[in-house]
C-alpha cells in the first residue's frame, strides 16, 4: 500500500510544519495551563504536607487558616495540648504580605513559628537547603530560596528588620508565594499589635471615656490600655497525634470541648483543592475549553484548505476508482499527523518553559496522556469538514464539460 | 467482434426534469473493438462529454444498454452495483490536461491504481515502469508531475490510464495543450497501445490535425451519432 496522507505530506511539508508549530504552541499553551492547575494542587498539598500538622484547630465557624481568616488566643493551644490523643499543639500565624529586602520586595506568606524546633513543633520547616534553623526568639528569619533571598540577607516586616538565618525549599502558600518563617512573638507583633501612633490613638481616646478614667478607681485606666495592647492573637493551632490515634476521633473531641472549628488532612485538603483554588481551576478549565476550541478550529480550517486545494485531485482519484475509504483515510491521516506534529511540539514547549513560570507549573505525565488522545480527538472532529466536503466531489468533474 | 469491446444502443441521457430537462442524448449507438481506435468529433454542447462521462459511468444514463465485453452495465435503468471498481478495473481514462497527483513522482502516479488495489509496491512500480518506457518518458520515472513538459505529463497520464490494462480507454482531448507534432506522438501511442494490449480506445477531439489518422469516426450532433469511415492516414503529419 501507499500512504497518499504521508506522500502529500512529504510533498508539502513546510504548510505541515508550521501549522504544526502554530498548533503545537497552542497545544503548549494548554499544557502548561493544566500544569498551573496541578502545580496549585501540589502547592496546597506541600503546604500541608510541610506543616507537619494532623489536625487544625481554627477560630469557630470559620474555613482558616487558608482559605479564611481566623483568630484564637494565643493560650488556646495549651488547653488543646492536654486533650487526650493530642502529642503537639503549637501556635502557628499566618500574613500574606510584600516582604522589602535591600533590593526590592516579594510577596511572601509570614509564617510566625513557636518556640522549639524542627520536628518538635508542628509549622517549622521540616528541612533546610541552607543555613540553619531560627535559634533566637527574635528577628531572626528562614525563607524559600523562591524568594530570592539570600543567607544573610536583612529583610524588613512591619517595624522590625530580620537577617535571613537558613533557606528552605517547597515551602510556598497556597497561592505560591515562598514563606519566610520568623518567630511568633514577631509574627503577633506584626500581625496583630497596632503601631506606636494608634497606640497613642486608642490610649487617648480610652483616657478620654469617663466610664475608664474614674476618680474613684485609680488603676483602672491602666490596666484598660495593658487589655488592649496586649491582646495576642494566632491563626490556628497545628496540631500533631499521638500514633494510633483516629484523627476525626480527636477533632470531635476537640471540637465538643473546645469549642472550635477542628480539620483534619483530608478536610484540609478539600477546602485548599475544592474552595480555595475552586476559582482559579474553572477559570483554567474554561481556558482549557477555548483553547481546546481554538485548536480544532485551526487544525478544522488547515486540514480544510488543503483538501480544498486537491478537489480536482480528488475527483481525478474517485473517476479512477480510489474507494472513498482511501480519500477519507487520506485527509484524517492528514490531520492526525498534524495533531501529533503538534503535540510534540508542544510538550517540548511546555516541558521546556515550565520552569520559566514565576508559579509552580506541574507537569503530570496524566495530563499529557489525556492532551494526546484530546488532540487526536479534536483532529478527527475537525477533518469531518473536509472529509464531507472530499466525499460530495463530483468525479464527473474530473471530465469537465 | 461479437461481444468484446464496448457497445452502446439506444443510450438516451436527459439532465433535470420537467420545463428544464435537457436532452443531451437522444439514443446513441456505438461499439469500439477490441484494438480499435476511433474518433467521437461534434460541435460544442453536441453532447460529446456526456457521451463520454455514460461511457466512463461516471453518470448514469436514462435510458439505453451499455456491455463490456460480456458484462451488461446498464440496462434501462438498471446498473451495475459498483461502478468505482468497475472504473477501476476496467476503464482507463486520459484527460484533457494530465491531471496527475502532484505529490506523487511520476512512477507512483502509474502504480497508484494498482497500489491501493493491493498489488505490491514493486509490482505495480515495475508494471509501470514497463509502460513508462514504451511510452518513453522512463527517464522521467522519479521526477515530480511539475518538473515535466505537457507532452512527458500527457505521455505519465496515459500510463497511469493504461497500467489496470483496462479493455477500454476514454480519452478526452487528449491533444488539445500539444503541438501538432507531439499530437501525433500521442495518438501512434494511443494506436499502438491499443493494438498491444487489445484495448478499444474513444478519443473525442476538436483536433483538424488528427481527425484523419481514426480509421472510424463517430459524429455526434444534437445528441444523435453517425458513424463514419475516417481517412485512416499515416501518423507523419504530412497528412
Ligand atoms: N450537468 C448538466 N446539467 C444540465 N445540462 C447539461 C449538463 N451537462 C451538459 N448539459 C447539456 O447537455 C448538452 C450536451 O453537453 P455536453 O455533453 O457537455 O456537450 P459537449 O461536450 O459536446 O460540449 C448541452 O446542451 C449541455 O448544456
Ligand atoms: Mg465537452
Amino acid at each position: 500500500m501507499i500512504s497518499l496522507a504521508g506522500r502529500d505530506i512529504v510533498h508539502a511539508w513546510g504548510k505541515f510544519v508550521f501549522t504544526g508549530i502554530g498548533l503545537g504552541l497552542l497545544i503548549g499553551v494548554t499544557l502548561v495551563m493544566a500544569g498551573v492547575y496541578r502545580g496549585m494542587v501540589d502547592d496546597g498539598r506541600a503546604l500541608l504536607d510541610n506543616s507537619g500538622a494532623e489536625l487544625w484547630v481554627v477560630q469557630r465557624g470559620t474555613l482558616g487558616p487558608y482559605a479564611e481568616s481566623s483568630s484564637l488566643y494565643d493560650d488556646t493551644y495549651r488547653a488543646i495540648r492536654a486533650m487526650p490523643g493530642v502529642a503537639k499543639a503549637a501556635n502557628v500565624t499566618y500574613l500574606t504580605m510584600q516582604v522589602r529586602d535591600s533590593r526590592s520586595d516579594v510577596r511572601a506568606m509570614v509564617v510566625g513559628i513557636a518556640p522549639g524546633g524542627p520536628g518538635a513543633t508542628p509549622g517549622w520547616p521540616p528541612y533546610l537547603v541552607a543555613g540553619r534553623h531560627i535559634t533566637r526568639s527574635h528577628y531572626e528569619a528562614v525563607a524559600d530560596v523562591a524568594s530570592g533571598l539570600r543567607l544573610g540577607d536583612r529583610l524588613a516586616i512591619r517595624r522590625n528588620s530580620y537577617t535571613v538565618v537558613g533557606l528552605t525549599r517547597r515551602m510556598v502558600s497556597s497561592s505560591g508565594d515562598p514563606m519566610v518563617f520568623i518567630p511568633l512573638k514577631d509574627a503577633q507583633e506584626a500581625q496583630f499589635l497596632k503601631d506606636n501612633d494608634a497606640l497613642w490613638q486608642s490610649r487617648r481616646r480610652t483616657g478620654a471615656n469617663p466610664a475608664f478614667d474614674r476618680p474613684g478607681v485609680p488603676g483602672l485606666l491602666d490596666a484598660v490600655n495593658a487589655a488592649q495592647s496586649t491582646n495576642a492573637f494566632v491563626n490556628a493551632v497545628l496540631v500533631t497525634l499521638e500514633p494510633g490515634r483516629d484523627p476525626d476521633e480527636v477533632a470531635a473531641a476537640i471540637r465538643r470541648w473546645r469549642r472550635l472549628t477542628v480539620y483534619t488532612r483530608p478536610q484540609m485538603e478539600s477546602i485548599l483543592v475544592g474552595k480555595l483554588i475552586a476559582t482559579s481551576a474553572k477559570q483554567i478549565g474554561m481556558f482549557l475549553v477555548i483553547l481546546a476550541i481554538v485548536s480544532a478550529a485551526i487544525v478544522a480550517f488547515i486540514i480544510y484548505t488543503l483538501t480544498m486545494d486537491k478537489i480536482r485531485e480528488i475527483a481525478v482519484l474517485k473517476l479512477i476508482g480510489t474507494r472513498d475509504r482511501t480519500i477519507a483515510g487520506m485527509i484524517l491521516q492528514q490531520a492526525l499527523a498534524l495533531g501529533v506534529i503538534g503535540f510534540v511540539v508542544g510538550k517540548i514547549t511546555a516541558t521546556f518553559s515550565a520552569p520559566m513560570f514565576p508559579k509552580y507549573v506541574l507537569l503530570v505525565p496524566f495530563d499529557s496522556v489525556v492532551g494526546f488522545f484530546a488532540v487526536l480527538v479534536i483532529c478527527v472532529v475537525a477533518s469531518i469538514a473536509a472529509i464531507r466536503m472530499a466525499l460530495r466531489v463530483d468525479p464527473a468533474e474530473a471530465i469537465g464539460g | 467482434m461479437g461481444g468484446k469491446g464496448i457497445r452502446i444502443e439506444g443510450l438516451k441521457k436527459r439532465y433535470g426534469s420537467g420545463d428544464t430537462a435537457v436532452d443531451a442524448l437522444k439514443g446513441v449507438d456505438m461499439q469500439v473493438a477490441p484494438g480499435e481506435v476511433v474518433g467521437l468529433i461534434g460541435p460544442s454542447g453536441s453532447g460529446k462529454s456526456t457521451l463520454l462521462k455514460c461511457l466512463g459511468a461516471v453518470i448514469d444514463p436514462t435510458a439505453g444498454r451499455m456491455t463490456l465485453g460480456d458484462e451488461v452495465i446498464y440496462d434501462d435503468g438498471w446498473k451495475v452495483r459498483d461502478l468505482r471498481a468497475l472504473r477501476r478495473d476496467k476503464i482507463g481514462f486520459v484527460f484533457q490536461a494530465p491531471y496527475l497527483i502532484p505529490f506523487l513522482d511520476v512512477t507512483d502516479n502509474v502504480a497508484l491504481l494498482p497500489m491501493l488495489a493491493g498489488v505490491a509496491n514493486a509490482e505495480a512500480r515495475s508494471s509501470a515502469l514497463e509502460l513508462l518506457t514504451a511510452l518513453d518518458v522512463q527517464h522521467r520515472a522519479r521526477a515530480m508531475p511539475s518538473r515535466l513538459s505537457g507532452g512527458e505529463q500527457q505521455r505519465v497520464a496515459i500510463a497511469r490510464g493504461l497500467v489496470n490494462r483496462p479493455p477500454v480507454i476514454l480519452a478526452d482531448e487528449p491533444t488539445a495543450p500539444l503541438d501538432s507534432e507531439r499530437a501525433m506522438t500521442v495518438i501512434r501511442i494511443l494506436d499502438d497501445m491499443a493494438r498491444k494490449y487489445e484495448t478499444a480506445i474513444i478519443v473525442v477531439t476538436h483536433d483538424e490535425k488528427i481527425i484523419p489518422t481514426f480509421r472510424r469516426v463517430y459524429h455526434i450532433r444534437d445528441g444523435v451519432t453517425h458513424e463514419e469511415a475516417g481517412e485512416g492516414r499515416p501518423f507523419d503529419g504530412t497528412g
